[in-house]
């Protein structure tokens, strides 16, 4: 299977602090991807240099093989690439369908003096646009909600909102900040079903970060783990629950023989660097 | 509760009251409105404002006192809306008294006798006991009001301010009423006073207000539903016949109502113009504008300069020519603006976009530059719009040559205005409602999240500031127009905040929002000319009220609304998670 990202040597510096120390990355097109790590680890960070929104200070990240890292986070959506945020970040004032509107920004071409005229062009790509969004709030399950402010939707409804919104821009990479945080066990466990949906019914691969390790050993086909900015292992779940150094990263020297399971509960328990 | 601690809040308003009463006697404000009548010869406005005073106080004692005290006690209340009362009235009482004894003029103007006079009703310090005895009177009413149940208070409230609001215009009615002769004129004398509404005009206006209130806060739900219910066809025609009735009333008021009034009419649209204009930079984009005036003194200095009769006049091309091409230039002048303040932010894009202002308008009024734009006398003989022959409609070479209908005068500038008004109202609702107008309002939201989602925030923002200034420049044509010459001093700093207050104060965003605050801000004040002298007084304290009890403005806009008023009852729902 072919690439559809590859990171090489990306590094992102913040001062003296290196935030992503010269991680190599691949995501094989159609597949589940996580990122796991510690608190602080430069997850997120990694994420911000994909989208543009910090540009990386080395290295340079490949989108189907173009380089992306110069560009700026509408050009790289443009692309393709889509993301949702560890902590909501969606249009709060505005309607739930307004925010998926806004998501389709880039589908839309009417300019603002036809939109002013009121044209038969705009009355129809907005009809279209708003029967997509429709369309989009009802496969995330959001039927009805519509109208609704984003602010005033309960908190589950605005990660599925968030996501609605990504797909909006119809990517063919979604980056995914912690979707299930938050969340209950049941919850987590839609969530997991609902993102294999969105790979094997909309064929887009996904990049998650994930603190609940039985959403990320359930749906990921690859795991890469991140400590203080650097890759210390990658493989399958099954491989990287067995990985010593990854014990260590969680839970500190002298723990390797407690289960990983068990481990990453505590873990995401204890949300301080336990180590 | 205790006892002591109910009186001890009840004398803490009284004290407050007091303090209130005097500094409105202190500032002036006493004297002055009392060459005014609420109602005529039995109330001035001085007297009205302090009642007020007094009666709020009583309510607000009241209120407290019913929230501190646990069990519904009237009795408890009215006594506290006595204390109240009576402390404010002996507070008065005080100063009063001290007045007489020791001349305050010194530290405080007014603190004069006609004061004094006023305050003993002319009897001087043998009436000074009537002050608590009327404070207390009021205290009593206030608390009264409380007691009355919400089904009628509402009502009563809004009886008590449309009364006040019609007293206090009560001029303008009657001129405009008295001008239509016959049966009308008989009624504006009936109803209307010099000054002030008659016993018999504020009895009639007050019950009239009450009792549709009332039976709308009983029925209006029926009647809007019952409205919801017509068919599409009778929804329409009831918005057509709105629509006319609104149009009859637009075209028919400057007939009836004089010069003046289309004066201030005039000048609410022109502040319209501009409203609407920052409001989409500020209310869709969040980008706020602080300079906002330079947009319009572009507008006003390119008509001037491209028609003008004057020695700076560059060519004499008719109004209709130089009005796109003034658009055209505030359009092209928002882009040199919004390039170099692309990646500033809140706070720091105020303070930009403020020097910008303040450079415009000093350049044009500099010596410097006085060669083309005027200096300080800045630019005279600007040619009223002409509607004649079709040669009429590109050039006008000869001073006052118009051969077919000139607008010269105020009316026909405020059909102009009016229209204009209107036309960019339309502009803005549509541009609200594109693809741009959510670009706008994600870019408000969140700046990294709208761009992420694909929108290119240099093409958007600029694009918010250019069609915002393009608005203000069509403001400042008009103004040029109207006034027939444009001086660099009149583009002041504080047009620039009367732009943003009138937008915060209407409603972020709203389109109707950006009318209603042009005509609370801009027209109110244009028509009292006799409280002009605390006109920022009453403005920054109805400001600081606004912000306080309705900071969502008159009339937000619909997401707006929803979001401040049912966040609450939303948040319940919120916890039983999907």
């Amino acid at each position: 299977m072919a690439n559809i990202l590859t990171a090489n040597k990306v590094t992102k510096r913040f001062g003296g602090l290196v935030a992503v120390n010269g991680v190599d990355f691949n995501i094989p097109e159609k597949s589940i991807v996580s990122i796991i790590g510690p608190n602080g680890a430069g997850k997120t960070t990694f994420f911000n240099c994909i989208t543009g929104f910090g540009r990386p200070d080395e290295g340079e990240i490949l989108f189907e093989g173009n380089p992306i890292q110069r560009l700026r986070p509408d050009q790289i959506t443009k692309l393709g690439i889509s993301r949702t945020y560890q902590n909501i970040r969606l249009f709060a004032d505005m309607t739930a369908l307004e925010n998926i509107l806004v998501g389709q920004h880039v589908f839309l071409h009417s300019s603002w003096l036809s939109a002013v005229m009121g044209t038969p062009n705009v009355h129809r790509e907005e009809t279209e646009a708003l029967a997509e969004a429709q369309r989009l709030l009802n496969f995330v399950g959001l039927r009805g909600k519509g109208d609704m402010l984003a602010r005033n939707l309960p908190y589950g409804a605005q990660r599925r909102l968030e996501i609605a919104r990504a797909l909006a821009t119809k990517p063919k990479l979604l980056l995914l900040d912690e979707p299930s945080a938050g969340m209950n066990p049941r919850e987590s466990e839609d969530l997991t079903g609902f993102i294999r949906r969105l790979r094997d019914e909309l064929g887009i691969t996904i990049l998650l970060i994930e603190h609940h390790m039985r959403v990320v050993m359930g749906i990921s086909e690859a795991v890469t783990v991140l400590d203080y900015g650097e890759k210390i292992a990658e493989g399958t779940p099954a491989e990287i629950q067995r990985n010593p150094r990854v014990i260590e990263a969680y839970l500190g020297r002298g723990a390797a023989t407690e289960g990983m399971a068990t481990a990453h509960e505590r873990h995401t328990g204890n949300t301080k660097k336990s180590n | 509760m205790k006892k002591e601690n109910l009186l001890l809040n009840a004398v803490k308003a009284g004290l407050l009251g007091g303090a209130i009463t005097i500094f409105i006697c202190l500032v002036g404000m006493t004297e002055i409105f009392s060459k005014r009548d609420v109602i005529e010869k039995a109330i001035t406005l001085g007297q009205f404002v302090l009642l007020t005073t007094i009666v709020a106080m009583g309510f607000s004692a009241a209120r407290r006192t019913a929230a501190l005290s646990d069990q519904n006690q009237p009795i408890l209340s009215l006594t506290a809306g006595l204390v109240a009362g009576l402390v404010t009235g002996l507070v008065l009482a005080l100063f009063v008294f001290i007045g007489y004894q020791v001349n305050l003029r010194a530290i405080f103007l007014n603190a004069s006798p006609p004061l004094y006079n006023l305050l003993t009703f002319g009897k001087g310090q043998s009436n000074i006991w009537l002050l608590p005895v009327i404070g207390a009177a009021g205290g009593i009413l206030g608390a009264a009001f409380l007691l009355i149940p919400m089904m009628f208070r509402r009502p009563l409230t809004l009886g008590l301010l449309v009364t006040f609001f019609l007293a206090l215009f009560s001029g303008l009615f009657r001129v405009v009423m008295i001008n239509q002769k016959g049966g009308v004129a008989k009624a504006a004398k009936y109803l209307f006073g010099q000054t002030g509404l008659t016993v018999e005009g504020t009895l009639i206006f007050f019950f009239a207000v009450v009792i549709i209130a009332f039976f709308w806060n009983y029925r209006g739900k029926e009647v809007r539903a019952r409205i919801a219910s017509l068919p599409k066809g009778g929804q329409l025609s009831l918005r057509v016949i709105a629509f006319i009735l609104i149009l009859y009333i637009a075209i028919g008021l400057p007939q009836v109502s004089g010069p003046f009034i289309a004066q201030v009419i005039v000048t609410v649209a022109l502040f319209i113009l501009m409203g609407l204009g920052l409001n989409i930079t500020l209310g869709f984009a969040g980008l706020l504008d602080l300079g906002f005036v330079a947009f319009y003194a572009i507008g006003a200095y390119t008509v001037g300069l491209l028609t003008s009769y004057g020695p700076f006049g560059l060519q004499h091309v008719s109004f209709w020519v130089a009005v796109p091409i003034a658009v055209l230039v505030a359009m092209l002048s928002g882009a040199v603006l919004g390039l170099p303040v692309l990646g500033v932010r809140g706070d720091y894009l105020a303070i930009a976009t403020l020097g910008f202002g303040e450079i415009v308008r000093l350049l044009a009024g500099s010596d410097f530059l006085a060669k083309y734009f005027g200096g300080p006398q800045g630019i005279i003989g600007i040619q009223k719009p002409c509607i004649g022959t079709l040669e009429a409609f590109v050039r006008v070479d000869v001073p006052r040559a118009c051969n077919g209908i000139e607008l010269g005068t105020v009316k026909d500038i405020y059909y102009v205005a009016v229209l204009s008004a209107l036309l960019l109202a339309f502009v803005a609702w549509r541009l609200r409602e594109s693809r741009l107008g959510r670009a706008w309002m994600a870019i408000r939201e969140d700046e990294d999240v709208a761009e992420a989602l694909g929108i290119n925030l240099i093409q958007t923002k600029l694009l918010a500031y250019m069609l915002g200034a393009a608005f203000a420049g069509l403001g400042g044509a008009i103004f040029a127009t109207l006034i027939g010459s444009i001086f660099a001093s009149s583009m002041q700093l504080l047009v620039s905040i009367n732009v943003v207050a009138l937008i915060v104060v209407g409603g972020m965003g709203s389109i109707p929002g950006v009318i209603v605050g042009a005509i609370a801000l801009i027209g109110l004040p244009e028509l009292l000319r006799e409280v002009s002298e605390f006109r920022y007084l009453i403005y920054g304290l109805v400001l600081v009220i606004m912000m306080l009890s309705r900071p969502e403005g008159l009339w937000p806009s619909q997401a707006t609304k929803r979001e401040l008023h049912h966040a609450d009852a939303e948040n319940v729902s919120a916890e039983g998670m999907v």
